[in-house]
């Protein structure tokens, strides 16, 4: 009696995945807003060193992956519908990889300044809204990531097919939100906060 | 139309011979909208009991001056457990558990668009409001202050940072909140999706009945606030852990930016409690009025308008930190805007009334109730957004008693309404006419002795959330009329969970459509099978029941 009904998903312009997937979105969005608008307050009021242009340098090598995964991550979900599983795979393992690349760089960039310029959260503003504000956005990076790998190893696994393809679509909309958050993270921290 | 009760024993009533293990199984792992809703309004009214008593405390200590019952700091406490109890754990469960409940019913499907989701976010504000509770117990912590957190329903910041709440009672407050939060934001994205992809054939926008309508402009701004409380919340809890500086003003942090925050959710947060308010109301007045909602599209029209103003008016609850003048003139007149679209709801249920057959049973008695109630709290918020006169009564209990209208006089008299009216459809029985009299007269008559004499407290200068007064300050009346009210509210709502029992051991069976309504929910049985319908419906008109009823006259020949 209590059994979740099965319902298959349609595949209508705007079905439930979608509108979801979209509504979670849009909930992140105003999550992330925050922390964006702290940043920007708090640009130039710390009472300390070290400065953002003291520390910071632009991150093209991270920024190149995240931006090339979303085409990639794209790639799949179409080679995913023409059933063409193989291609899905290999765009799927380029698209994890270039994730982790992200990934890698930010933890090389961290380390860099928390060993090199004794920059922590605690430090000064500009330390708490960068890592807060970065930080979340790896965290979500990385979240996108798991899922990703999940899809992947279904792949693999013969156990996602062109029948997932709108489910798996679904995975690459979140994906795709987090690349546009770094865009706007991007703008934020190292264009108009150095 | 009290003929159309029924004294047969429906068929969905009687399966109630599964074992007690079973059926605490069964709600346990329930997927089910329906139980999902009655397990949200439920605990809502658990915490309302709780959240009452900690009320009537606090009028205990207030009801004589230089009163000794409770030490300030627990009456700190009490205020704060009060506030954010009756917001997250009264509030906005109940209004998901109505939404829960009834969108489905009203939209002609068999569930909510993500059933699993859906569990998820109740067990997620259950637990968050357990552990709001556990303060009392646990929140010692390592420097063996405080219990309950004291830092107020708003937490400003810096105050309730590390150097001035110690111990761990206000991460209690963040954390229960914050994972609430969660629960809250996966209904709304549930109760959005649900209403834009899951309707029956012929359900167009423009015939969704008003209640789906608001619900889903309700979804949307939980989706815009609650995620920057939980942002908020986070900064907080990263300054009191990691020594983040977000609030911190000896790093050159800023004491009033939490205050941005906190209210860019907090305005846009009445406004969610306030809508399904509006909502219950636009169900009830037709049905007991015998017409048809007047209005209907500057209803939904006006309820966008509130829904998108709300967005940008919230610093009108910090006048008193000196904006400057350019934003205190901007929030000043945006806040009046509001009172435009809310003014025309307002007429639109009052012309609904107009020249109708009325019929004055409780969910109606209740509703007329708001209907006057609200427009005093509409006027005091008004007179409250004039930044020069706010300066005078900011803080003080006018303020208590403009929010206590809204909130009591708007929502917690619309949500009994509901309760009387919908308790039918939830388990195939009626509630007691005759106890739902008493309950309301006792509830109307309390109210207004508790409520309506703190815009004289405030007016005279009482300031709020002070534990004790001195006497010579001319208070001491009002305040005794204050706390008496409080007796009779709380009989009120004792008189109501009486008559829930009542229900239960003297059963007066409902039958499908006890109010003759119009809505799609009356047309499946009471309690509704767990598929709701048996074949889905097809609508043609915004009275889909009235279309059945009337074939030689129906709607869809007028819309
Ligand atoms: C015409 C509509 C309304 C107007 C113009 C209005 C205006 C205001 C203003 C200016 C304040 C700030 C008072 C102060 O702190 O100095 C205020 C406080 C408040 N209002 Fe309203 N309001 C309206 C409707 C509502 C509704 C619908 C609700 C809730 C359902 C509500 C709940 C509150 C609460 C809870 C507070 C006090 C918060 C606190 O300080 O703890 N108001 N209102
Ligand atoms: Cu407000």
């Amino acid at each position: 009696m209590t059994q979740p009904l099965a319902l298959p998903m349609e595949p209508a312009t705007w079905n439930r995945g979608r509108v979801g997937m979209a509504c979670l979105i849009f909930g992140e969005s105003t999550f992330f807003s925050v922390f964006v608008v702290a940043y920007l307050f708090y640009i130039g009021k710390s009472a300390s060193g070290p400065q953002p242009s003291d520390v910071l340098e632009f991150p093209v090598f991270a920024t190149v992956c995240l931006l090339s995964s979303s085409a990639t991550a794209g790639l799949a979900v179409k080679a995913l519908t023409q059933s063409n599983t193989v291609r899905a795979g290999l765009a799927l393992a380029l698209t994890v990889g270039l994730g982790a690349g992200f990934l890698g760089a930010t933890a090389n960039e961290w380390f860099g300044l928390i060993y090199g310029h004794g920059l922590t959260i605690g430090t000064n503003l500009f330390g708490t809204t960068f890592y807060s504000l970065v930080g979340f956005h790896a965290a979500h990076v990385g979240l996108g990531l798991l899922m990703l790998t999940l899809v992947l190893g279904g792949v693999l696994g013969g156990k996602v097919g062109a029948g997932d393809s709108e489910r798996v679509e679904m995975v690459t909309w979140y994906w795709h939100f987090v690349d546009a958050v770094w865009i706007v993270v991007l703008t934020t921290v190292y264009v108009v906060g150095v | 139309m009290s003929a159309s009760t029924e004294t047969r024993v429906p068929e969905a009533a009687k399966r109630t011979t599964a074992g007690w293990s079973q059926s605490l199984h069964d709600w346990v792992t329930t997927v089910d909208h329906k139980r999902l809703g009655i397990l949200y309004i439920a605990a809502g009214f658990f915490f309302l009991v709780i959240g009452g008593v900690e009320a009537i405390l606090m009028r205990a200590q207030l009801a004589v001056p230089a009163n000794t019952l409770l030490e300030p700091q627990e009456f700190n406490r009490l205020f704060t457990m009060h506030g954010t109890t009756m917001v997250f754990l009264v509030g906005m469960p109940i209004i998901t558990g109505f939404g829960n409940y009834l969108i489905p019913l009203m939209i002609g499907a068999r569930d909510m668009a993500f059933p699993r989701l859906n569990a998820w976010g109740f067990w997620m504000f259950l637990l968050g409001g357990i552990v709001l509770y556990m303060s009392y117990f646990a929140s010692m912590g390592l420097y063996g202050a405080g219990t309950a957190p004291d830092v107020g329903w708003f937490a400003y910041a810096p105050l309730a940072g590390k150097a001035f709440s110690r111990g761990n009672a206000t991460d209690y407050w963040i954390l229960g909140i914050l994972i609430s939060g969660f629960g809250s934001v996966s209904g709304a994205i549930n109760m959005v999706t649900t209403t834009l992809t899951m309707r029956c054939p012929g359900m167009k926008m423009n015939r969704l009945p008003l209640f789906v309508w608001m619900m889903l402009v309700v979804s949307f701004l939980i989706l815009l606030a609650l995620p920057v409380l939980t942002g908020a919340q986070v900064m907080l809890l990263f300054d009191r852990f990691m020594g983040a500086h977000f609030f911190d003003t000896q790093a050159g942090g800023d004491a009033v930016l939490w205050q941005h925050f906190f209210w860019f959710f907090g305005h846009p947060e009445v406004y969610i409690l306030m809508i399904p308010g509006f909502a219950y109301a636009s169900e009830i007045i037709p049905v007991f009025s015998r017409k048809v909602i007047f209005g209907y599209s500057f209803m939904v029209a006006a309820t966008i308008a509130i829904g998108l103003v709300a967005v940008g008016v919230w610093a009108h609850h910090m006048f008193t930190v000196g904006l400057g003048k350019g934003l205190s003139v901007w929030f000043a007149v945006m806040t009046m805007i509001v009172g435009i679209p809310t003014g025309i709801k307002l007429f639109n249920w009052i012309a609904t009334l107009y020249g109708g057959k009325i019929l004055l049973r409780t969910p109606m008695l209740f509703c007329i109730g708001f209907i006057g109630q609200f427009l005093v709290a509409g006027l005091s918020g008004i007179l409250l957004s004039g930044a020069p006169l706010n300066w005078q009564l900011s803080d003080s209990y006018f303020v208590v008693a403009h929010f206590h209208y809204v909130l009591i006089g708007g929502l917690v008299f619309t949500i009994f309404g509901a309760c009387y009216y919908w308790f039918p459809k939830m388990t195939g029985r009626m509630l007691s006419e005759r106890l739902g009299r008493w309950h309301f007269w006792l509830f109307f008559v309390g109210f207004h002795l508790t409520f309506t004499t703190m815009h004289v407290q405030g007016v005279l200068g009482m300031p709020r959330r002070i534990y004790t007064y001195p006497a010579e300050r001319g208070w001491e009346v009002w305040n005794a009329i204050s706390s008496s009210g409080a007796i009779l509210q709380a009989l009120g709502v004792a008189v109501f969970l009486f008559a829930l029992v009542q229900a239960f051991r003297r059963p007066q069976w409902a039958g499908p459509d006890p109010w003759n309504a119009w809505t799609l929910e009356w047309s499946t049985s009471s309690p509704p099978p767990a598929y709701n319908f048996l074949t889905i419906p097809e609508v043609r008109s915004r009275r889909p029941l009235w279309d059945l009823k009337h074939p030689d006259d129906p709607d869809w020949e007028h819309e």
